[in-house]
């Protein structure tokens, strides 16, 4: 996905020279292509997250529109009162870009888990929170946030995710994705758990009839509520999916909406990380097993 | 508007009592922060600063961040006297409803550059901002005042590394050094000293001043940048309440609201009315 977004907003860049790129020390590797067509629009700012979104704010407020990158926690929670006050108080158009959400980084410890990002940067008036399921929409969220006015947050993978879109859908900030149809439950992913998500869909229809639609929930905030009804009113039961806490992330946004919709009955699981300590380590595929299992969890809410 | 003051000293007693009727009326704190500084602002927005109240977003306006933004009643009062918005509108200070907030908002206030209120903020955004002009060859510059107690924050120096390394000696730093910070002086509570050797270890070019002598805030200003290449520091030594006697170089008026009686004293040395 890292690839994906710095290609596409080279490509953007050349088209629009308001574009910059911050980055905190980090995009070894990664971000060099940008930093040698643009020059002038690249900056890094040094280990120094506070002062990243600061800058970054400083010159969203000169015109410019503004993406800051690192990884993990590192843009987002370490700098969390800059993002508040000086992006989104200020309205500006700071983007701010994390690699390595979830499990991405599981092997080099829990600070590097981007377990409570999307909880967090949810909470913020003003923001836009997006998690692309693939680098087909991790391109297409790349243009759309660019498009976008204010603060946006785009929270990546790493690299070698799966593509999961034959062709390129149409992407809108806040309309979830339909994969696949079904009657029997609704799976609404978020982020690079697509690919499971579709994966688990298949193999409960294979092997035990069950019919799962399947939606990319890409945007986080504003949330596609409507997708959320449907659901509810369609399909026998919801299980949200997420690389994050099960505490404040997709799961509780998809329950605030069922909370509150009139006449909702339906069955709802949250599947992602449980809210407690992780002291493993791992590969992202071992680390995830902290969730559970998917399927089964689907099949134990339609017991 | 009403008649533009005469010269910076009269600018910067309006502000003062601007400042004492607007702590007054919204029962607020940092009367006495907000004196220390008005010295300042007055040579700023007089003889400093090229603003137009005419064009408030002109792309090529120096710019100013009151990153000590508890300081708000004196940036605004300055503002309504240059004719950024109504005078009238400062005595809706921290009223329910009202657009200026005790900390400074930018929101709906014509003139204000960022809206800030924690601290160790501002000078970040202003390396942002000098960095857009440099790059770009624009003539603006770009002032942030910061307080003393504020440099505390890391990530004020987070930006005070920044700023050398991509040569913006189209900032200033201003700091307020009024010696006193929320809990005792910054002595007792955290040192800062030597603070000039610190921004020069930084690779800024610092003077130092008094901060309520115009004639040398006019100068410094007037030299800047102080190196070609280089950020500039001005460090302003000040008097926390200066200008009202009894508020001079006392913690309490960090937090303490003008009684109607002290109101009437303050502005009564201050030679203005109610």
């Amino acid at each position: 996905m890292r690839t994906t977004f710095i290609n596409t907003l080279s490509e953007l860049a050349a088209a629009d020279e308001r574009i910059w790129l911050l980055t905190g020390d980090l995009g070894f590797s990664v971000l060099e292509a940008f930093h040698a067509r643009f020059p002038n629009r690249f900056v890094n700012v040094g280990v120094a997250e506070q002062n990243l979104t600061g800058v970054a704010a400083g010159l969203a407020s000169c015109g410019k529109i503004v993406f800051t990158y690192s990884i993990a926690n590192f843009p987002t929670i370490r700098c969390l009162e800059q993002i508040r006050n000086d992006a989104c108080y200020n309205e500006l158009p700071v983007k701010i870009v994390s690699v390595g959400g979830g499990f991405a980084y599981g092997p080099q410890g829990y600070t590097h888990h981007g377990l409570e990002d999307l909880a967090v940067m949810r909470s913020l008036p003003n923001m836009t929170v997006i998690a692309p399921g693939d680098p087909v929409e991790t391109d297409l969220a790349t243009r759309a946030v660019c498009a976008r006015p204010g603060p946006c947050y785009l929270r990546l993978g790493k690299a070698r995710e799966p593509v999961v879109h034959p062709q390129p859908p149409p992407f809108a900030i806040g309309q979830a994705i339909r994969l696949r149809d079904g009657r029997d439950v609704t799976l609404i992913s978020t982020g690079g758990m697509l690919a499971h998500a579709m994966e688990v869909a298949q193999q409960l229809s294979r092997e035990h009839r069950v019919d799962a639609r399947v939606l990319s929930m890409h945007t986080l905030k504003p949330l596609d509520e409507e997708a959320v009804h449907a659901a509810a009113r369609e399909t026998g039961g919801i299980v949200t999916v997420e690389e994050h806490s099960v505490t404040g992330g997709l799961g509780s946004a998809v329950a605030d909406v069922l909370a509150t919709m009139d006449g909702a009955r339906v069955r709802f699981r949250k599947f992602g990380v449980p809210d407690q300590l992780h002291h493993q380590i791992g590969s992202q595929a071992y680390m995830r097993a902290v969730c559970g299992d998917l399927a089964a969890a689907v099949r134990e809410l339609l017991a | 508007m009403a008649t533009p003051a005469q010269d910076t000293v009269e600018l910067a007693r309006r502000i003062r009592a601007h400042c004492v009727r607007m702590t007054h009326h919204a029962q607020a704190s940092h009367i006495g922060s907000c004196l220390s500084v008005a010295d300042v602002l007055a040579v700023l927005y007089r003889d400093v600063l090229r603003v137009d109240p005419a064009r408030p977003e002109w792309p090529d306006r120096d710019r100013f961040i009151l990153s000590k933004g508890h300081g708000a009643a004196g940036l605004y009062a300055v503002l309504a006297e240059s004719g950024f918005f109504p005078p009238a509108w400062l005595a809706t200070y921290g009223d329910d409803g009202g657009r200026l907030a005790t900390h400074v908002v930018r929101y709906g206030v014509p003139g204000v550059e960022f809206s800030t209120g924690s601290l160790g903020h501002g000078l970040s955004v202003g390396c942002g901002m000098a960095l857009a002009g440099k790059r770009e060859g624009r003539p603006y510059r770009v002032f942030v005042q910061l307080s003393d107690g504020e440099c505390d924050e890391g990530s004020i120096w987070e930006a005070v590394l920044f700023a050398p390394h991509h040569s913006l000696d189209n900032l200033v730093a201003i700091v307020d050094y009024n010696k006193i910070q929320s809990f005792g002086t910054v002595k007792e509570v955290l040192d800062l000293e030597p603070l000039a050797d610190k921004w020069r270890a930084f690779r800024w070019a610092v003077r130092e001043i008094d901060g309520h002598d115009h004639r040398q805030i006019l100068d410094a200003c007037r030299a800047l940048p102080f190196e070609p290449g280089r950020p500039s520091t001005i460090i302003a030594h000040t008097v926390k309440g200066k200008g009202v006697g009894f508020m001079e170089d006392k913690l309490l008026w960090h937090y303490k609201s003008p009684t109607d009686e002290q109101l009437a004293a303050a502005l009564a040395e201050l030679g203005a009315t109610r």
